[in-house]
């Protein structure tokens, strides 16, 4: 039944395509990082018309699945002028559904600042931006980076949708490898494992860093 | 062309809510199991449940239906494609929905507990009278939430050709060729399937925080 043959025969495939797999989990989560602060400050805004939209985009993609998101960017942008790459589109699609969920991590940081905080920066004669820049995000950034971690192992474990738009991950390596030999159960197998065994340990370290810090 | 493609939308969105209410129900059961088999005081219970729990939560929806429904059959378990698909869903917010029993259970203040001890109430009164109806309030909105997930997780079995909206979708996209109308149309379907769940979540959410603190 199960073939340590052809399980070593077909391991090292399997790992030279995690490196798809890692790259486009940390250039998503940069994109993501980057367009979920973008959204906070923008839900924040006092110009109605982009707090409404920063909002309103948030709960549209909250709402639906990343597969179809996937879709709509890999299929739908090219009729429209814009081709992207299987990476580009899987990138773009993975960053921005998680952008959402990292906006709401992100308020939750600059909610729990003290109202104190605020006005002590008022009271200096602190400019908006420098406000932000050196008094909220600097305290609020920290505590929540644990957070931060957990999403961003949330997002490697959701890589395999990229297989869906063609990016040859290590999903998709195995899916054509099993199509080949017809024989799905030590790829599937070993990719689960890999999946198991790299966002097992680094909940570990997450949670040896949440303590850290909590101890402070 | 709107008149040729609703009607299989609404077919495919059948099954999709078809599918999110089975795996609901069965990870509702599961959530509860494996919740309260990691508070146990038997060793064995608490290794099996912990166990499943992080294999279920280490790897991702995706390749726990695929290996379900493409590596089982080699050990001679055939699934149909419903059933797989709602096993896969069902098994995986199972593992999450069990973190939320988990949590909420220990959430409640331990002199609920010793004032029932101190009642004389057995354990089973203790659970059912006095630690449940306080957990299970505080679980409903994050069980809200995951089924919300549930529901967005569902677009993948579409992957292994189940007809739900998903797959109607990249059909039509197949035979008729207008991406842009399809899956704008199908984006919309699944966020107003899921609008009632997040203004329920919101509202039940609004309710509990009302006349606390």
């Amino acid at each position: 039944m199960w073939s340590w043959e052809y399980t070593l025969e077909i391991l090292p495939e399997i790992l030279a395509a995690l490196k798809i797999t890692i790259s486009a989990t940390f250039v998503a989560f940069a994109v993501a990082l980057v367009v979920g602060l973008i959204l906070t400050l923008a839900r924040r805004s006092a110009f109605k018309p982009l707090s409404l939209f920063a909002h309103g985009f948030v709960e549209f993609v909250r709402n639906t699945p990343l597969l179809v998101q996937l879709y709509f960017i890999f299929y739908v942008l090219p009729e429209h002028g814009l081709s992207l790459s299987p990476f580009v589109a899987g990138v773009v699609g993975l960053g921005l559904h998680y952008s959402t969920y990292l906006s709401e991590v992100y308020r939750g940081g600059i909610e729990s600042i003290p109202p104190g905080q605020w006005e002590a920066a008022k009271a200096l004669n602190f400019s908006p931006i420098d406000t932000w820049r050196k008094i909220i995000l600097p305290q609020s950034i920290p505590p929540v980076i644990p957070v931060l971690g957990n999403y961003l192992i949330t997002m490697f474990k959701e890589t395999p949708v990229l297989s869906a738009i063609t990016l040859v991950e290590i999903m998709q390596t195995a899916k054509m490898l099993g199509s080949h030999s017809f024989r799905y159960l030590e790829a599937f197998t070993i990719v689960g494992v890999m999946f198991l065994i790299l966002s097992y340990s680094s909940s570990l370290m997450v949670r040896r860093l949440e303590v850290r810090l909590n101890l402070r | 062309m709107w008149f040729d493609i609703l009607p299989s939308f609404w077919e495919g969105a059948k099954v999709t809510i078809e599918l999110t209410l089975f795996s609901a129900v069965m990870a509702f059961f599961l959530a509860f199991a494996a919740g309260f088999g990691r508070l146990s005081k038997h060793k064995a219970v608490r290794i099996l449940a912990t166990t499943y729990v992080e294999v279920f939560r280490g790897t991702s929806l995706f390749v726990q239906l695929f290996w379900i429904y493409f590596a089982l059959p080699l050990f001679g378990i055939m699934l149909p494609k419903m059933l797989a698909g709602v096993l896969a869903l069902s098994l995986n917010a199972g593992a999450y929905g069990s973190e939320i029993v988990r949590s909420t259970i220990i959430s409640v203040p331990k002199g609920q507990t010793e004032a029932a001890i101190a009642l004389n109430m057995t354990p089973w009164q203790r659970t059912r009278l006095v630690i449940l109806p306080q957990a299970l309030v505080m679980m409903l909105p994050a069980f809200g939430n995951l089924i919300i997930e549930m529901l967005k997780g569902t677009a993948l079995v579409s992957l292994v050709t189940l007809s739900d909206l998903t797959f109607v979708a990249t059909v039509l996209n197949s035979s008729i060729m207008r991406p842009t109308e399809i899956f704008s149309v199908l984006l919309v379907i699944y966020f107003v399937i899921s609008l009632p769940f997040t203004r329920g979540i919101r509202w039940i959410e609004h309710r509990l925080s009302a006349g606390r603190y």
